[in-house]
């Protein structure tokens, strides 16, 4: 699927062209969003751990456009809860995904995040997905890396998918361009 | 590696803190004293009443030559099905002498029992703050003289207190009505943030 939609990218040839790129507003919005997934990390126990290992140079989420951890949801565009939510820690997880900025994706690490793992107990939440909504569910305790990157992988095909421009400034102008 | 069982390792150390505490615990305060024990050269003592514990701790702060200057932990033991109900333990550090002093009181769990209370050490100890908040959440024991005693642990709205043996191991709200609180509080807070307030 990632390749059908990438075909629609056409670079031009020649300076007689004018370097024009032609392609459709998903296509190009797209393929920029998947590439430059930067994960909010939320590493709540040993998933945390493995989480680094995934960024680490062995596995390098680089390869996949998602190296660029950061700690403020502001500048993120994917929570990834890697580890077991307790109820108290449950409001800072809720308003960090707040306060992302759209587009957003949540991917639930591990058996905890995805299920309250073996945690059933008083504390612990039994899946974030009561609290906020997931995108891909990794299992295990804890995950592989490659888990990880394969979750990752999948998150970018379903980008791909998405209706990018539906609600963009520039669709809107293009549009009423076209009615005129 | 050390053999515990080595009884030459407890009478090679001088349990000299313990063993004054000790005599002035049994010349002061020994009706109250229901039983004491020694488990090399640590001693436990179990208090019959409530009431002289904080005079009792005082003294083993305050005496010169004893200086229990230093509240290691306050913590409790549910001896469910029994009356006196629980057990409100004080683990006491002489930094001078470096010997430990364990003291524990009863604290029935039925109002008619005198209800379970046990004194806080707060007006001694600044660490027994936070301490003793943990066992009020974790076992229900209210800690008179306390200053600011709620829970440090659970969530405000949490019902009963978890290390007790009746409570039950998954809790008594669903995840639906946790989420449904944590959704609302995190609503709030963005408000009152975004108003220009703090949380």
């Amino acid at each position: 699927m990632a390749e059908r939609r990438l075909s629609a990218l056409h670079v031009g040839e020649t300076q007689e062209e004018g370097g024009a790129l032609l392609t459709r507003v998903d296509a190009i919005i797209n393929w920029a969003r998947k590439n430059s997934i930067w994960p909010l990390p939320l590493g709540l126990s040993c998933c945390g751990i493995e989480f680094m290992a995934t960024a680490a140079s062995r596995f390098d989420m680089a390869r996949f456009g998602a190296e660029v951890a950061r700690f403020s949801p502001k500048q993120a565009d994917l929570m990834l809860v890697a580890g077991t939510l307790t109820y108290k820690m449950g409001e800072a997880c809720r308003r960090l995904y707040d306060q992302m900025a759209e587009p957003k994706w949540v991917i639930s690490m591990g058996a905890c995040a995805s299920s309250g793992g073996m945690f059933r107990s008083y504390p612990v939440m039994q899946g974030i997905d009561h609290l906020i909504p997931v995108d891909y569910y990794i299992p295990g305790c804890p995950p592989r890396p490659e888990m990880v990157l394969n979750a990752l992988i999948h998150l970018q095909q379903n980008i791909c998918a998405e209706r990018a421009h539906r609600g963009l400034e520039i669709t809107k102008m293009l549009t009423a361009g076209k009615t005129e | 590696m050390t053999d515990l069982t080595d009884k030459a390792t407890a009478e090679e150390r001088p349990s000299v803190a313990v063993s004054a505490a000790m005599k002035v615990l049994r010349e002061r305060w020994g009706d109250v004293i229901e039983l004491a024990e020694e488990n090399r050269g640590q001693w436990r003592v179990e208090l019959s009443s409530r009431d002289p514990l904080v005079d009792i701790v005082r003294h083993l702060k305050e005496t010169a030559d004893l200086q229990f200057d230093f509240l290691v932990d306050v913590t409790a033991l549910d001896h469910y099905g029994e009356e006196p109900r629980f057990r409100a333990v004080y683990v006491l550090r002489s930094m001078k002498l470096s010997e430990d002093l364990v003291l524990k009181v009863k604290v029935p769990e039925q109002a008619e029992s005198g209800g379970t209370w046990a004194p806080s050490l707060t007006p001694l100890f600044r660490s027994a703050n936070w301490l003793e908040r943990e066992v009020y959440d974790m076992f229900g024991i209210e800690f008179r003289g306390h200053p600011d005693l709620r829970r440090i642990m659970m969530p405000e709205i949490f019902e009963g207190h978890p290390l007790r043996k009746d409570f039950p191991m998954e809790g008594t709200m669903t995840d639906h009505e946790w989420a449904e609180w944590i959704i609302a509080r995190a609503q709030r807070v963005e408000e009152s943030e975004a108003a220009g307030g703090t949380d």
